[in-house]
């Protein structure tokens, strides 16, 4: 099963390669990793996507638990939580015709175009993983030219708050 | 300038009394401005917080990057270097001195080959949970990732084998972070912390305010080592209802120094007690209600007991493959209790009924007060069948061996060192038929005794952790069961023990042979020996000899005996015995690989 493991730990360096090792060396798959400070600059938030029957995941967060650098861990995909992903693409968009059907579909999925020149477009699209790979299928394969996404970020709804 | 600067030395030097006045010609590089606001270069932080850490031995070795490091260690008398002939055997050494006293082993090393070298000492105390502080000299901060002489990421080499890691990045935080270097290493599940330090951190130019860093938080790090008291409940309530129960306790027990309480609860339990490879000593092995190791190379009861019981007790192990066997046939009757102290061993291999999380020590000390509180009593009826069915098993005297024979067997020469040195000793062993040899037949009764490289398997870990153990008990009679493959792995330590006069006594079973891995070739390959063949061997004795130690060689069965008591009697020298013994033994009963506990190979005798 797909888990979101979020967690909180020492911005300090080294920590991203703690918890990347971990996953090489035990086997664990890695779906997507997103790290960034958080309001407090000594901590960082990772959300973390992986796969794994229960005993992995169990195993999985322990392991992550036992790292000196981990504070706080927080699989938010136990509970009803919100995840987004951001995804940039940069799009083919010369002729007038495929300038329209680009911005025609941006605006159905609630994209937004960030750049444009007169040959292409830059869409951003803020959603689930499912809602951006819908996106892509959607468009013109031929006229992606680039995509960035930044991997899932997520959190818990209601009052649970991962904190220290 | 100078007229102004001798000025202020005048005055300050009027202000000291005279011992402070020794202090500033011991120490130059100290300034003894007050003595509320000690300054110091780091080297000299570095050396001083091991004095107040009451660290005795440092175990090392110098190299560029350490230079400051030393210069501060040549100038104070209270930490003790001891200087190694490699640094895989410095960081041995601090293992075994860290095993046999429950103390951190504290290693030095230099940056590069210095922290290259020192990483299989740090990976075997890893694997075995051993409380470890281990310094690498580094590159100046400055040329960090310009692929500077001697310069290796030791922080990301060592990372997946340590516990915790630290670079040194400013030296105002040395003093902190050797001090949660040391917390680190010594709590919760133990295990090795390397800390990391630039050159340029070490400076004795740049002086900085040291005090021994008293109080500390670290908010990440807060081990359980209380058991959950429900979870207690239960399992009491478990090992009551047992009516085939079984005791398998590993080196949890021996590092939480549990070895007194766990002994008394499986007393008063009066239940059968195996314990691994690691746990050996934390159960006396002359008790009655000890039914040996168990594993691959266990006894036939010990085994037999695990695959048929119905309660298990597994307290301070960690199911590790050589202990289960085939996962899929692991204890299929049983109901699982486990006491570890770290939550990643729990259910990692085997599903647990009951998991309790906490320190060994205490959670087996609530498990006596909890079933004393019940005043109920295990099935006595049950228990006593359980036992006359492990008896007949034990009756099967799966440890035999052709006693008549005309050459020497390496088990007699263990059964043969046991009764030498009354089963007192500190044993350590290297890996290899050897090491099983020695588990099976020397009988620990006490914790800490028997110290070997469980986990990692590392063949060159006898002699050098022999040498810590030495240091530690300078009047105990210390031992290293080895092989003639094992022991030329760390060879050189030879020369440390001479320096430092240490009369350890080799037990070398020479069988020509990697003994271990020719038992393989002759059981899964057809006896295809592929380099297993020790050739060119050394003249042992004549190595010895050239280091300064007595050298012997032993070639006879009844030579062992007379020859062990002639080198134990030598208290003040290093005697390497050179036991030529059978080529063709085999270490039985073995558990091969796919199989279960009940599945084990016997020895077959004439």
């Amino acid at each position: 099963m797909r888990h979101i493991i979020s967690l909180l730990m020492e911005n300090e360096a080294g920590a991203l390669s703690r918890v990347a090792g971990l996953f090489s060396a035990r086997g664990y798959n890695i779906e997507s990793l997103t790290v960034a400070p958080t309001e407090d600059p000594s901590l960082s938030r990772m959300t973390l996507v992986t796969r794994g029957s229960d005993n992995v995941i169990e195993q999985i967060k322990k392991q992550l638990n036992k790292l000196i650098d981990i504070v706080k861990l927080a699989d938010i995909s136990d509970g009803v939580h919100i995840e987004r992903e951001l995804m940039m693409v940069k799009v083919q968009a010369a002729s007038s015709e495929q300038r329209e059907e680009v911005k025609r579909i941006a605006d159905i999925f609630n994209g937004s175009v960030l750049d444009v020149t007169d040959k292409t477009y830059v869409i951003e699209l803020t959603g689930s993983g499912e809602k951006l790979d819908a996106f892509l299928q959607t468009i013109d394969q031929n006229s992606i030219l680039e995509t960035v996404r930044s991997g899932a970020t997520g959190i818990a709804r209601g009052g649970q708050s991962l904190r220290v | 300038m100078q007229l102004s600067g001798l000025t202020d030395y005048t005055i300050a030097f009027r202000e000291y009394d005279a011992a402070e006045v020794v202090n500033c010609l011991l120490y130059p590089n100290i300034d003894h401005a007050g003595e509320a606001d000690v300054k110091l270069g780091g080297g000299d932080i570095l050396v001083q917080f091991l004095q107040d850490e009451g660290v005795e031995f440092v175990f090392g070795y110098p190299g560029g990057a350490a230079l400051h490091i030393y210069d501060a260690i040549f100038r104070q008398e209270s930490v003790k270097h001891i200087l190694a002939r490699h640094e895989q055997g410095a960081v041995h050494a601090a293992d075994g001195f860290a095993r046999s006293t429950g103390k951190p082993g504290v290693a030095l090393v230099t940056s590069g080959p210095g922290a290259t070298n020192a990483l299989t000492g740090i990976a075997t105390a890893y694997m075995d949970s051993i409380p470890l502080v281990v310094l690498t000299a580094q590159v100046p901060s400055p040329l960090i990732g310009s692929d500077a002489f001697q310069e290796v990421d030791s922080v990301g080499i060592t990372r997946p084998c340590v516990k915790h890691n630290f670079l040194v990045k400013d030296v105002k935080d040395l003093a902190s972070t050797l001090r949660k270097a040391f917390y680190i290493a010594t709590t919760g599940r133990p295990g090795p912390v390397v800390v990391d330090i630039p050159k340029d951190i070490t400076d004795p130019g740049v002086k900085i305010p040291y005090s021994y860093p008293e109080d500390f938080s670290m908010r990440s790090y807060q081990p359980t080592v209380k058991g959950h008291p429900e979870q207690i409940s239960r399992a009491v309530e478990l090992i009551l209802s047992a009516k085939r129960p079984m005791v398998y306790s590993g080196g949890g027990v021996v590092l939480s120094n549990a070895a007194e309480e766990f002994t008394a609860f499986c007393r008063i339990l009066g239940f059968p007690v195996t314990n691994t490879l690691m746990g050996l000593g934390g159960y006396p092995g002359t008790d009655p209600q000890f039914v040996g190791m168990l594993g691959m190379h266990g006894t036939y009861e010990a085994n037999m007991g695990m695959h048929e019981c119905d309660v298990l007790i597994g307290i301070g192990v960690r199911f590790d493959d050589r202990i289960t066997g085939d996962l899929k046939k692991f204890c299929p009757h049983a109901k699982i209790i486990h006491v570890d102290i770290d939550p990643a061993s729990i259910s990692k291999n085997v599903r647990v009924d009951v998991p309790i999380v906490g320190d060994v020590k205490q959670v087996v000390s609530d498990l006596t007060r909890e079933l004393d509180a019940t005043g109920k009593q295990n099935d006595a009826a049950a228990l006593k069948k359980w036992w006359s069915q492990i008896g007949q098993w034990r009756g099967r005297d799966c440890l035999q061996y052709d006693r008549g024979s005309e050459l020497i067997k390496p088990q007699y020469v263990v059964e043969k060192l046991y009764e030498v040195t009354g089963g007192d000793a500190f044993v350590t062993s290297d890996v290899g038929q050897h090491q099983m040899f020695s588990a099976q037949f020397y009988k620990f009764d006490k914790p800490r005794r028997w110290i070997n490289s469980g986990g990692l398997g590392t063949m060159g870990f006898g002699l050098p952790a022999a040498i810590g153990v030495q240091l530690a008990h300078r009047d105990a009679t210390v031992a290293c069961v080895t092989g003639e493959a094992s022991i030329q792995m760390c060879i050189q330590e030879l020369s440390t023990a001479r320096q430092l006069d240490l009369p350890l006594k080799i037990i070398c079973l020479n069988n020509r042979y990697m003994g271990m891995v020719r038992q393989w070739q002759e059981f899964f390959y057809e006896s295809r020996y592929s380099h297993t063949y020790m050739d060119a061997l050394p003249d042992f004795v004549k190595l010895a000899e050239s280091y300064g130690h007595v050298g012997v060689r032993i070639e006879k069965p009844e030579d062992v005996e007379g020859a062990l008591k002639e080198a134990f009697a030598m208290k003040d020298s290093l005697v390497f015995m050179d036991f030529v013994t059978d080529r063709t033994e085999n270490v039985y009963p073995m558990i091969a690989a796919g199989k279960g506990h009940h599945e084990m190979q016997e020895r077959e005798l004439a």
